[in-house]
């Protein structure tokens, strides 16, 4: 909303600037976006002149050389080129220097041989309106010489105005001026609907036309004034001037003050060329499916229900609220007018204007829910301004179809309850001080509560005493609240072992200099489909921004080879990511009753952990880089599991995205399946542009379930280990996990630790084989083991290992 | 609410998402957004709260001011602004121009907040929240909005790029 500052200060005049208005407005909730500079550089240069003589241009036939008294008492020389100067015109002139709208000053110019020193003013000379047909010609009563900007606003500040979408009264110049009189305590003029035309004739507008609505539940009110003998042309310069600095082009003086009104007051109106109401007639319905008509700009547009139509004998003559129709547009020829106000039921503009995509200024009023009084004083004030400036008759009465009268809202407050809310007691005589200010009224005390009845135009917004108490909050000044903390000194925040085991891990990764990534959560179907996922279908968005992010990722993988893709194409091929975030899957989420938007079951969500580990990895002034392959990956996801406490073995799986000979899957001791690692697969890989990269990605949901307490207390061991390497030749396809339990089953408890060392393939173990050497620690709690002990158990272990197919190597 | 009873205090970090996509708008972004409900917290401890809050990202010397505002949740809503770290609130550099960060104003807006709604008590009436007995605020803030603010940083969309240039420079 754009309100040009010499309007507001019409109806509410602060001893302020701009900028200190703006201020306020700003701090009380009325979000100004700028402070704009409109018109010329500066009102100084600027006066009022009167044409004396004029005649023709000697080496021109288009030009006219002027004799302009500017009031100085030497008259001025003035070449112009508009057809219509004449002599005894009171006109606008520009002296040489004045600086133009453009910021440059006017330089006086020599044209065809004639030097004319200063210019006379056309309206978009000036920015008043977009006419360059001619000058402008000033009404009489302004005297040469006498500064301009008092006869016409050539300069002016314009307040760009943020209007919240529960603040329709303020998408108006008096409804701000309102604010501006509580925000500041500045007197508020007399609301220019208040006062009404006078009619003539004997005739009565019923007489002219008729109105029916057919659907009460698309249109609350229809209000029309019939007006005859209207003169339609363009409109004065001051109304040019309002509309102009207000973001509005001029059209004809009809439609011009159809749009003044609205600006002032926030009733959009709508005028209509009687004699084209066919039939005279009008009924208020929502359209037929497939129904059509030509808007005001010339689209012919096809309607659904339940939009409002404003139908004649014919048909559509006009869409509800949003746009007239083009045939019963005012024109030139016009000399009958039916004007409408109406009020229109908010929500259905709203659906009716987005189906359309069709958003005007009448539907962002409209769609904020007007109040029905709003109708009528709109049609008092646009009365007063048809019969003024376009000469028209009022007819006596008014046709207002209203069938169900809005009450008036009383909103009972409890003083006390202003100070507990906010935190601040404010004296009831400044709360009640406050709300009469905004227009609220106080309509009685009933047992110590305040009854105030809400004015018209807050109806939409202020209904309940929470309502109330944020008027006075924000009047009575958010920066005047003192500063204080919640008494509640036991409310101590901390993580949950979720959330702690989610940061344990992370910084695992961290530490071991990987670097963490956060991707969207979309991907497309094309990159699942390079990743071989068949199965499952993935939660698709309804309404994506592009094919790229149209689904929800199932895995953290495909972001993790865009980053690496990205980064490795700028020469970081080795960076070694990780994410942690959640991975989406369809349907089954917690919520099975439906309570999700309209109706949708939620996806599941589960948080992932996931790594990709290309080329060699980091690398520092001592350490060499590690290359990527299987055993590196292994060993990061087992530093994830430990720093868990979540005990999980290897075993080998296939996934499609993942070499075949060189993936596996982490279950946990009981069973469940945390996720998958292993080297992706090199056709993946070269879909990403990668050499080669490893990966793994884990359920961190199901690793927080599985996680244990806090580890329990075992006695330090007090006596020695006994400590044997052994070495184990196995089939190449025997997992060393197998091996690894085989041997812990051949050890019992007194087997304290295993672990796998080094592997072999060669000769010495012949084709097919691979040697497997293991350090094993013997260790009882109560004694120190004795050779015969130790030995016995290693014949267990050579056995259990026989019937895996093992074999220890002397 | 809908699973704990009153009193609530919570900080709750997550995925956000609109559909838009340009310097200072991404489909995907972060928000922190906090709760506090219980029998008698203020609009004046929010300003208190928000200001430790301010204080604790952008300076010691921050000082904060409500704007009213509105959002459908909250009543009343304010918005918020921290006073400038680049120009000190003055609105102008140290060399006399004009703070293109507050854009003169002196005053950045890092968030939305406001005394919940007592409308939404309704929906968790059975956990024993009843608009006549418990109060409290809420808050929410863009956390890459914060962050672009604190560092300087031009374009909302480099914290999805994952370019390690951009990343070791916060790491």
């Amino acid at each position: 909303m754009r309100v040009p500052l010499s309007w507001l200060r019409q109806y509410c005049d602060p001893p302020l600037s701009a900028r200190e208005i703006a201020d306020r407005l700003d701090l009380t909730g009325t979000e100004v976006s700028r402070v704009e500079r409109v018109g010329v550089g500066d009102p100084d240069g600027f006066v009022v002149g009167r044409v004396e003589l004029v005649a023709p241009h000697p080496n021109a036939d288009r030009l006219s050389v002027c004799v302009v008294d500017d009031g100085s008492g030497s008259p001025r020389t003035i070449v112009c080129g508009a057809p219509n100067v004449a002599a005894g015109q009171t006109v606008a002139v520009a002296l040489p220097g004045a600086l133009m709208p453009n910021g440059e000053p006017l330089a006086e110019a020599t044209l065809r041989g004639i030097t004319s020193s200063g210019m006379i003013l056309a309206e978009d000379e000036v920015g008043i309106g977009e006419d360059h047909a001619g000058i402008m010609v000033l009404g009489d009563g302004a005297q040469p010489g006498a500064p301009l900007a008092e006869h016409l606003p050539i300069a002016d500040d314009v307040l760009d105005l943020e209007i919240a979408p529960n603040r329709p009264d303020c998408l108006a110049v008096y409804g701000v001026a309102r604010e501006v009189h509580a925000a500041t305590g500045a007197p508020l003029g007399v609301d220019p609907t208040t006062y009404d035309a006078e009619p003539s004739g004997e005739d009565s507008a019923e007489q002219h036309a008729s109105v029916k609505i057919a659907d009460p539940d698309v249109c609350l009110r229809f209000t029309a004034r019939v007006f005859e003998d209207v003169k339609v042309g363009p409109s004065p310069l001051w109304l040019k001037a309002c509309l102009t600095a207000a973001g509005q082009r001029p059209i004809s003086n009809v439609v011009d003050i159809t749009n003044y009104v609205m600006l002032l007051c926030g009733q959009p109106l709508h005028a209509f060329d009687l004699d084209r109401v066919r039939g005279a007639s009008i009924v208020v319905r929502k359209a037929h499916d497939g129904e059509k008509m030509t808007t005001l700009d010339g689209v012919e547009r096809t309607f659904q229900s339940p939009t409002a139509l404003v139908c004649d004998a014919e048909g559509p003559s006009g869409i509800g609220g949003i746009m007239g129709g083009a045939v019963s547009e005012v024109s030139g020829s016009t000399t009958r007018v039916l004007m409408e106000a109406a009020t229109w039921v908010g929500t259905n503009i709203l659906s009716s204007s987005s189906l359309l995509g069709l958003r005007t200024e009448a539907s962002t009023r409209f769609e904020k829910q007007l109040h029905p009084d709003l109708a009528m004083a709109a049609q008092r004030l646009a009365a007063r301004l048809l019969v003024e400036v376009c000469g028209a008759r009022l007819v006596p009465g008014a046709i207002d179809a209203y069938p169900a009268p809005v009450e008036p809202l009383l909103v009972p407050l409890r003083p006390e309850r202003v100070g507990r809310l906010l935190g601040v007691q404010i004296p009831q005589e400044e709360i009640v001080a406050i709300l009469e200010q905004l227009g609220f009224e106080l309509s009685g005390v009933e047992s110590g509560d305040l009854l105030f009845a809400v004015p018209s135009w807050r109806s939409a917004d202020v209904q309940r005493e929470a309502d109330l108490i944020e008027e006075v909050g924000r009047i009575h000044g958010l920066d005047r609240l003192p500063i204080t903390l919640p008494e509640r000194p036991l409310a101590v925040g901390r993580l949950t072992p979720a959330q702690a085991l989610r940061r344990g891990i992370e910084d695992v990764m961290r530490d071991r200099g990987l670097s963490e990534v956060v991707a969207y959560s979309f991907t497309s179907p094309g990159t699942l489909e390079r990743l071989r996922l068949g199965g499952e279908e993935p939660v698709a968005l309804a309404n994506p921004l592009s094919e790229d992010q149209s689904v929800m990722r199932p895995l953290l993988l495909p972001g993790l080879l865009d980053a690496a893709r990205h980064n490795a194409a700028r020469g970081r091929p080795d960076a070694w990511l990780f994410e942690s975030a959640h991975v989406y899957a369809p349907g089954g989420g917690e919520r099975t009753d439906g309570a999700g938007p309209r109706g949708a079951t939620p996806a599941v969500e589960r948080h992932h952990l996931a790594a990709l580990l290309p080329g060699d990895g980091p690398s520092g002034w001592r350490t060499a880089p590690s290359p990527t392959d299987f055993y590196a990956c292994k060993a990061l996801l087992e530093a994830v599991l430990n720093a868990a406490g979540v005990e999980a073995r290897v075993e080998p799986e296939q996934q499609s995205f993942l070499h075949p000979g060189r993936s596996a899957a982490a279950v946990a001791n009981d069973g469940s399946r945390l996720g998958w690692l292993g080297e992706v697969h090199p056709e993946v890989a070269a879909e990403w542009d990668l050499e080669a990269a490893t990966a793994f990605e884990l359920d961190v949901d199901l690793l927080a379930e599985l996680a244990p307490g806090p580890a329990p207390y075992r006695d330090v061991p007090s006596y020695p280990a006994d400590v044997q390497d052994i070495a184990v030749v196995v089939p190449e396809e025997t997992q060393a996990a197998e091996v690894e339990s085989a041997v812990r089953e051949g050890g019992g408890e007194l087997l304290d630790t295993v672990r796998v060392f080094d592997v072999y393939h060669g000769e010495q173990v012949g084709e097919g084989k691979r040697s497997l050497a293991l350090r094993l620690e013997f260790r009882a709690p109560d004694r120190t083991l004795t050779d015969e002990e130790v030995a016995a158990l290693r014949d267990r272990i050579e056995a259990r290992l026989a019937a895996i197919g093992g074999q220890l190597r002397a | 609410m809908e699973v704990q009873e009153p009193p609530v205090y919570v900080i709750v970090p997550g995925k956000c998402y609109r559909r838009d996509s340009d310097a200072t708008h991404t489909p995907m972004f972060h928000q922190v957004e906090g709760l506090a409900v219980d029998e008698d917290i203020t609009l004046a401890d929010l300003k208190g709260v928000l200001l430790e809050f301010a204080r604790a990202i952008f300076g010691r010397e921050r000082e904060i001011r409500l704007r009213s505002s509105y959002f459908p949740f909250t009543e009343p809503s304010v918005e918020v602004d921290v006073s400038c770290f680049a120009c000190g609130g003055s609105g102008t550099l140290a060399d006399g121009s004009r703070d293109p960060l507050c854009k003169g104003s002196g005053w950045i807006e890092i968030l939305g907040a406001g005394m919940v709604d007592p409308n939404l008590y309704g929906f968790v009436a059975d956990k024993g929240y009843d608009p006549e007995r418990v109060q409290g605020f809420a808050f929410g803030m863009g956390i890459e909005r914060i962050a672009m603010l604190r560092h300087g940083v031009p374009d909302l969309r480099m914290f999805f790029d994952n370019d390690l240039r951009f990343l070791e420079q916060f790491g």
